[in-house]
């Protein structure tokens, strides 16, 4: 454990891309095979079964720390990190370690999975009092958690590429899909016979930036494509071999989750990907993401479910046909095809995103405005001779967002916030007025800087009123602009509304608490918008 | 009794009629060190260790100044007062007070492991015992010096070859002399901010023996500085000033590295756990070598090292002091730190 520990550490600290970057290279060159295989995995989301919960390490932690509860809460918060907490309060190891590389560890894991807690306890103690506190935190980290931490694939793939010798392009796609870590060599995984093998496998999503500069600077109208930005998951649809899958791009085989799209399995040629849209729709117009996510939060979809919040998948690209890899056609022969195909198997499940006409730059610009009546969150911008790259790439694809919704609002509650904001007042809740009452309406952990952070980690330390738990209730004081993109009606929150994706747009520091806006602002906003 | 009150000008003997470390100006102040949190401008008299006496002229300029040895007990207005080795930094000390058989002490700042200049942290025993604590959550746990003085060496060698500079974040006062032997062990290549040569200065005047540094200047030639280490106080990190150094690697040393979340939000390249206040072990160790029948706990996370300190039998509370907030300000505002000679008027260091 002790190198993957280092590169970790070096990962975790490293504030310049190059330096992870050659940390990742010296551990893929002097790595065992069997380790490198478990790396790639737990940085593309791919992670051991969690055997343990995490409520479990808590105790065994205190237990051998002799700490009460309240005092591990309160190093929790203080850290911000569950495994990092744990690494830190553990006495000295004071065992001889006699194997705990990474792979051997993960084997472990899976062969005391079926025991009882006491074997379970025996071997999480044993294994922390063999190692020192970077060891553990990644020990703990496989126990609890992913690897969160400022490591992109495409820095996995770069670094790969330097070892092996493919080019990364190449690389993302064999490590892409569906492959497992427990069967898979290091020499399979990137084997070409392994990639034409595996008939599930996506091919790695070509991603937009946003737009940075003014629109008519990307030249001639008539080379490019616009089209809605639906606000769904990005997915991919697969036919092959008969066999239908449905990839999210988090990676994650989401086939199942989705009926729905079964009944196009029989209905699409083979050899087939196509990219696009899952989003839930009803005659062909989408309906709000809050709606989404009451099917992928759910274990089991009820009939009802099925009923209420019908998926279907919006194509905008053809990646696959006939079993070709078509990517490096233009975008423009792509469409057509892909157009020729959907409009020829003509089921609700399966439509096209379409494309927006326009003529001029400055109509475009008319037409985004109506972005949120067309349930869409933006237009999506695409070079006609594009083709389909690898990642995220700028130049030939752009995402031109609409301006998200703003409301004024004050701070009421602060907690510490994690990671970099270990021990700093950084997640706030906001309110707004009703009449003289303040009501709680949304968190918000993002948006402002880290000096900015910490004036208002100052601000709470010197005007709590109360302490529950982690939680301070700060005098109602700082006003902020809050931006989000979307509204929905919600008894689950006291307001009766929730934000998506809610961030501080600014501190409003121009204004006072009573020039912050009301409940009845924000009723109006779901009237205008919740719909 | 009551020897020591709560007020709004700092921790108060009405019998001895003097503050300890006030924060507004009084009449008679008694000084734990020389940190501008516990030593501020204004009082007409101050009070403090030998060693402290020229570090205070140096921050707060010309004072009226008594200096004492440590364990060499006066007496004022009928309570005697005596100074004892605090470890913290170079001449802090804890204030003994004694009024009829009543001892309380003060700790100011502490720190338990005695890293070779700042004298060996020296339990007093005591009825009441006002405790800092900057670091009172079991995360809380130093390496050994030694350890932590090893990781610095071998940072340094790492740069070397990679023919980076080294740069050193560490308190003008405290923390720079502190890591000075360390670095003179591996390079006699060592630079030094203004605001850490004038202290450097000070004390070498005052007769103490320190490794030499050069001090940077603007006219210092930028090849001088090829495989050096330089020190530097926290508010130079990240400022204009530190271009000079390019190709350089920026090493922190402070407790609040013990967090990872501390080192990635400093955006520094490493960071070593390397603190002059005591750890959590440090703090319970010295607070019962005291056998002290209360303790009051002052700036840190003095609510729950409170509690704690309650649930096993040793009676405590909270004391709020003006030295730094509830939990010692971590990022200290930064100063101009073109302007090289200025001092690094920064609060305490941690």
């Amino acid at each position: 454990m002790k190198a993957f520990a280092n590169l970790i550490t070096k990962l975790g600290t490293s504030t310049k891309t190059n330096d992870k970057l050659a940390g990742l290279s010296d551990y893929f060159a002097t790595a065992p095979d069997a380790d490198k295989v478990w790396v790639i995995a737990l940085f593309s989301g791919r992670r051991p079964k969690r055997i343990i919960s995490s409520g479990f390490l808590q105790l065994w932690c205190m237990e051998i720390a002799s700490l009460p509860a309240w005092l591990f809460e309160e190093c929790y918060h203080t850290v911000g990190d569950l495994a990092e907490t744990i690494a830190l309060l553990l006495p000295a190891a004071n065992q001889q370690s006699d194997n705990t590389r990474l792979s051997f560890i993960i084997q472990r894991l899976v062969e005391i999975e079926k025991q009882e807690e006491a074997a379970k306890k025996k071997f999480v103690s044993d294994t922390w009092m063999q190692m020192d506190k970077d060891e553990r935190f990644v020990f703990n980290k496989l126990l609890t958690g992913n690897f969160r931490i400022g490591v992109s694939q495409k820095m996995i793939v770069n670094a790969l590429a330097k070892t092996v010798h493919l080019e990364p392009n190449i690389i993302a796609h064999r490590i892409s899909g569906n492959w497992d870590p427990f069967t898979t060599s290091f020499g399979e995984l990137l084997s070409e016979e392994a990639t034409s093998a595996d008939v599930s496998k996506p091919y790695p999503f070509y991603l937009a930036y946003a737009l940075d500069s003014e629109v008519n600077e990307l030249g001639r109208e008539d080379e490019w494509q616009a089209e809605w930005k639906w606000d769904g998951i990005r997915g991919q649809l697969i036919k092959r071999n008969n066999e239908l899958f449905v990839w999210s791009r988090g990676e994650e085989l989401m086939t199942e989750k989705f009926p729905e799209y079964s009944s196009l399995k029989d209905l699409l040629p083979d050899g087939i990907v196509l990219d696009g849209e899952i989003i839930p729709s009803i005659e062909k117009k989408p309906l709000p993401f809050a709606l989404l996510q009451t099917r992928i939060g759910r274990k089991n979809i009820s009939k009802k479910n099925l009923q209420d919040v019908p998926i279907a998948f919006f194509a905008y690209d053809l990646l696959e046909f006939e079993g070709q890899d078509i990517r490096e056609q233009p975008l423009a022969k792509r469409r057509a095809l892909l157009e020729e195909i959907v409009l020829k198997i003509d089921h609700p499940v399966l439509l096209i995103s379409p494309v927006i006409n326009f003529s001029s730059w400055e109509q475009l610009a008319q037409i985004r405005h109506s972005s949120r009546d067309m349930g869409a969150e933006g237009i999506m911008l695409k070079r006609k001779s594009s083709s389909y790259q690898v990642g995220r790439k700028t130049g030939d694809w752009w995402k031109w967002k609409i301006d998200p919704l703003v409301i004024d609002a004050v701070m009421i509650y602060a907690q510490k916030g994690h990671g970099r904001r270990s021990n700093l007042y950084t997640d706030y809740t906001f309110a707004v007025k009703d009449g003289e009452k303040l009501v709680s309406f949304a968190k918000a952990y993002s948006g402002l800087t880290d000096k900015e952070f910490a004036q208002v980690d100052s601000f709470v330390k010197r005007n709590s009123l109360e302490k529950f738990g982690p939680v301070r209730t700060v005098k109602p004081e700082l006003v902020f602009e809050i931006a989000f993109e979307g509204i929905a009606a919600s008894n689950r929150h006291k307001s009766g509304v929730a934000l998506r994706f809610p961030r501080i747009n600014r501190w409003r520091k121009d204004k006072k608490p009573d020039e912050i806006n009301t409940l009845d602002d924000l009723k109006k906003m779901l009237e205008v918008y919740g719909k | 009794m009551q020897l020591v009150e709560f007020t709004d000008s700092g921790l108060y003997c009405k019998t001895g009629q003097f503050y300890i470390d006030p924060w507004k100006p009084v009449n008679k102040a008694i000084i734990t060190h020389a940190h501008s949190d516990h030593a501020r401008p204004g009082s007409k008299e101050y009070l403090c260790h030998h060693h402290t006496k020229p570090l205070l002229k140096l921050r707060l300029g010309e004072i009226t100044v008594q200096s004492l040895d440590w364990n060499e007990p006066i007496v004022i207005n009928n309570v005697k007062v005596s100074l004892h080795p605090a470890g913290h930094i170079i001449g802090s000390s804890q204030i003994r007070i004694e009024y009829r058989g009543e001892i309380w002490v003060v700790s100011g700042d502490y720190k338990t492991e005695n890293d070779g200049i700042s004298g060996g942290f020296e339990p007093v025993r005591c009825h009441t015992f006002i405790s800092e604590s900057t670091f009172g959550l079991p995360i809380y746990t130093w390496k050994p010096q030694t350890e932590i003085f090893s990781n610095i060496q071998q940072w340094i060698k790492d740069n070397q070859e990679a023919g980076k500079i080294s740069v050193i974040i560490a308190y003008s006062l405290g923390k720079a002399q502190r890591v000075l032997p360390c670095i003179a062990e591996v390079t006699d290549k060592i630079f030094a901010h203004g605001a850490v040569w004038n202290v450097n200065e000070t004390l070498l005047n005052a007769g103490w023996d320190l490794p030499s540094v050069k001090r940077i200047t603007p006219e210092t030639p930028k090849e001088e500085f090829k495989n050096a280490v330089v020190i530097a106080p926290p508010s130079a990190d990240g400022t204009p000033w530190m271009k000079r150094f390019n190709p350089y690697s920026v090493g922190v040393c402070s407790g609040w590295m013990q967090v990872r979340g501390n080192v990635r939000r400093r955006n520094t390249d490493a960071g070593f756990a390397l603190s002059d206040h005591a750890d959590w072990p440090g703090l319970l160790k010295a607070i019962k070598a005291t056998e002290a029948e209360k303790v009051f706990v002052t700036h840190g996370f003095q609510s729950a090292f409170s509690r704690y300190l309650n649930e096993n039998g040793i009676a405590s509370a909270e004391v709020k002091t003006e030295y730094g907030g509830e939990e010692e300000e971590q990022e200290k505002p930064s100063t101009n730190t073109q302007q090289e000679d200025e001092i690094n008027t920064a609060g305490d260091n941690a």
